[in-house]
């Protein structure tokens, strides 16, 4: 785990202590709203529907126990005692006062997190494959390298006032945990010749305009990243649109000015930066960073324990089925902490969840902690004779739903019931569907299955991704909800196509059961996933059974 | 032609708490719609709009909202409003439980 030093913590001093005399200010009428906004904002504070929301990153998502301990105790005394796991490993407190945010940055700041550049248009927290470092499929762990990129775009001062907000997100592994083709750049560590460097993915992106990142380098070689990098963010920066917010993101630019050009432009900034790098003083800051994220010590010890719990206890095998998954040393497990009981909100724990996580994670999982863009959290470094235990303690809390990857595990942002760009609700309609199939005992049955729910078109909820894409709107001062199917956020990314017509909020979810019982029909065997099945057969059969009315008008 | 006025309620969000707040006839913020005051003449709401921005050490994001007369006072006629006067329908949080 990273190590502040002397240095961060100074800075995150000053910064806050910066943020304290502005929100002073504000409250003493020095400052108008308008001068204001944008200071919060690069401080993670926005105001919502019903009250300021404070979002605090979790960068590459990853935590120690002591931090989600301080995250605990924030939801506890500055908040109503929860807080939510967003999409972008990050976490947002609903109901924070202006008065204590300054404080609230100040607790954070005791474990090394902050709210720094978690809105605004700034390059935006850094995230990563929540598997890192324990994954079996990885060639690096992403994270130091995160970590790096997340010192470099810190309070950057060519990139604060960019023609929009810029996403990264990096993955070591081929299988894409990271959904890095939706982000304006994705990274992946590929290797070469014996030699270490990334492959950057550029303008992928969801909201309005969702498009699928596209290569625009094989291989960047890893003491050229951060000029490179630059040289990208740089030539966006200087030539994107600031006319159109809605066309200012670099996915845009990708699509207007073309690849190629962006290839060749990216290529001259980069002969010019270059020369400003050190590429060597890069290296060994990577490497000194790199020794923080050095692996635990595996033990080597029997795993038999386990094999009699897996073996004797049904709830426990269903759990360990769904939730683990497989770790790079042996005898180790990934386990991942589904926060999606049955009609739970997706994303939210309680300071008492949140505090046994920390305190499992200290006693069996090598003090870390990690939140996926799947709003769960993860225990990467677990030896299996531990699960036994850490399933009864995780059963005690709540915290042991056997859903990851099923039809409960839905991924939904905070939509109309909090946030003030929303056009329609996105957590009760994931509440219902996941209720509604726990009821009906087919999750399952159904398999992997990923539904992806957002409450306005920006996407935060990653609907265009979803296998079953939901996304909410406001038609005529009522809720209506579209569907798509056949997303896909994996290295297979692909952007769902649209049912036709949206439903109404009480038709949503049984639209959303006409789908399954389509799927489950229609399925070759129990082997084959919705996305496979979809693939074979298109969108037609679905469309058939959700607008009979349509087909026999047809006819 | 021009859309016929419907009636409105000034709103905001407060600048300390950031909870949603009403005009009222008054000249005071309330924490609860039935107590704002419905303008029903449209010169009327501008010029109220204009008084109500004027308060920027109050009040953050003054916009007029879509109401219509109740019983016991404005109540909301979109959904967006019924939430912001309400609160979160996952949580009995905010103002449904406040108030």
């Amino acid at each position: 785990m990273y190590k502040y030093t002397e240095f961060d913590r100074a800075f995150l001093a000053e910064r806050n202590r910066q943020f304290r005399s502005q929100v002073e200010r504000r409250i003493d009428g020095s400052l108008t709203e308008d001068e204001f906004k944008p200071l919060r904002l690069m401080n993670g504070l926005y105001l919502q529907l019903h009250a300021y929301m404070l979002r605090v990153a979790i960068p590459y998502g990853t935590l120690s126990g002591a931090q989600m301990d301080q995250l605990a105790l924030l939801a506890e005394k500055w908040d109503k005692g929860y807080g939510h796991f967003t999409t972008r490993q990050n976490i947002q407190y609903n109901w924070p006062k202006l008065r204590d945010v300054p404080d609230m940055l100040d607790a954070l700041a005791e474990v090394g997190l902050h709210a720094i550049q978690t809105s605004g248009n700034t390059i935006r927290n850094v995230t990563a494959d929540h598997f890192a470092g324990a994954a079996a499929d990885e060639v690096a762990d992403p994270r130091p390298v995160a970590e790096l990129l997340r010192q470099w775009s810190t309070d950057h001062p060519e990139f604060q006032f960019m023609p929009r907000k810029f996403k990264i997100a990096i993955t070591g592994a081929e299988k894409d945990r990271a959904v890095i083709k939706a982000h304006d750049i994705g990274l992946r560590i590929v290797e070469r010749d014996g030699e270490l460097g990334y492959e950057v993915l550029v303008g992928g992106g969801l909201g309005r305009t969702p498009m699928i990142g596209k290569v625009l380098n094989d291989f960047v070689r890893a003491e050229e990243l951060l000029p490179y990098l630059e040289a990208t963010v740089a030539v966006w920066n200087m030539i994107g649109r600031r006319d159109n917010k809605y066309k200012a993101r670099i996915k845009i630019l990708v699509h207007e000015f073309g690849l190629e050009n962006l290839r060749e432009e990216v290529a001259k900034e980069f002969e010019l930066r270059k020369p400003l790098f050190d590429g060597d003083a890069d290296m060994r800051l990577l490497a000194k960073i790199a020794e923080d994220f050095s692996a635990p010590e595996f033990e080597t010890a029997s795993t038999a324990v386990y094999q009699t719990a897996y073996d004797a206890d049904p709830i426990f095998r269903a759990w360990a089925d769904t939730n683990l998954a497989e770790h790079r040393a042996d005898g180790y497990s990934i386990v991942t902490i589904s926060i999606k009981k049955h009609g739970d909100t997706p994303g939210d724990a309680s300071a008492d969840q949140m505090r046994l996580m920390a305190q499992i994670a200290r006693e069996f999982g090598h003090d870390e902690l990690r939140i996926s863009h799947e709003q769960n959290v993860i225990l990467p470094h677990v030896h299996k004779r531990h699960l036994p235990e850490i399933h009864a303690r995780l059963k005690a809390a709540g915290l042991a739903t056997a859903n990851i990857g099923l039809i409960s595990d839905i991924i939904a942002c905070p939509g109309m019931d909090y946030c003030a760009l929303a056009t329609a609700r996105s957590i009760p309609v994931a509440q219902e569907i996941a209720t509604r199939f726990d009821e009906l005992k087919l999750e399952h049955e159904i398999g992997e299955m990923k539904i992806k729910i957002s409450g306005c078109i920006n996407a935060c909820g990653h609907h265009h991704v979803g296998h079953i894409g939901i996304l909410g709107l406001d038609r005529a001062g009522v809720e209506n909800y579209q569907i798509t199917l056949g997303g896909d956020g994996s290295e297979d990314a692909v952007i769902g196509t649209r049912t036709g017509p949206g439903f109404s909020y009480d038709q949503i979810v049984p639209a959303i059961e006409t789908i399954i019982r389509t799927y489950l029909d229609l399925r070759e065997d129990e082997g084959e996933t919705f996305l496979q099945a979809y693939k074979r057969v298109g969108i037609e059969p679905f469309k058939a059974a959700l607008y009979p009315e349509a087909k026999s008008r047809a006819a | 032609m021009p859309r016929e006025f419907t009636p409105k309620v000034i709103t905001a969000n407060h600048l300390l708490e950031g909870d949603v707040v009403y005009l009222t006839a008054d000249d005071t913020w309330a924490r609860s719609l039935i107590e704002a005051e419905l303008i029903e003449d449209e010169a009327v709401a501008q010029l109220r709009l204009l008084e109500a921005e004027k308060q920027v050490d109050t009040v953050v994001g003054v916009y007029l909202a879509d109401a219509k007369a109740g019983p016991n006072g404005p109540e909301p006629t979109h959904f967006r409003e019924a939430f912001r006067m309400r609160g979160p329908s996952n949580y009995a949080h905010g103002k449904q439980v406040e108030l």
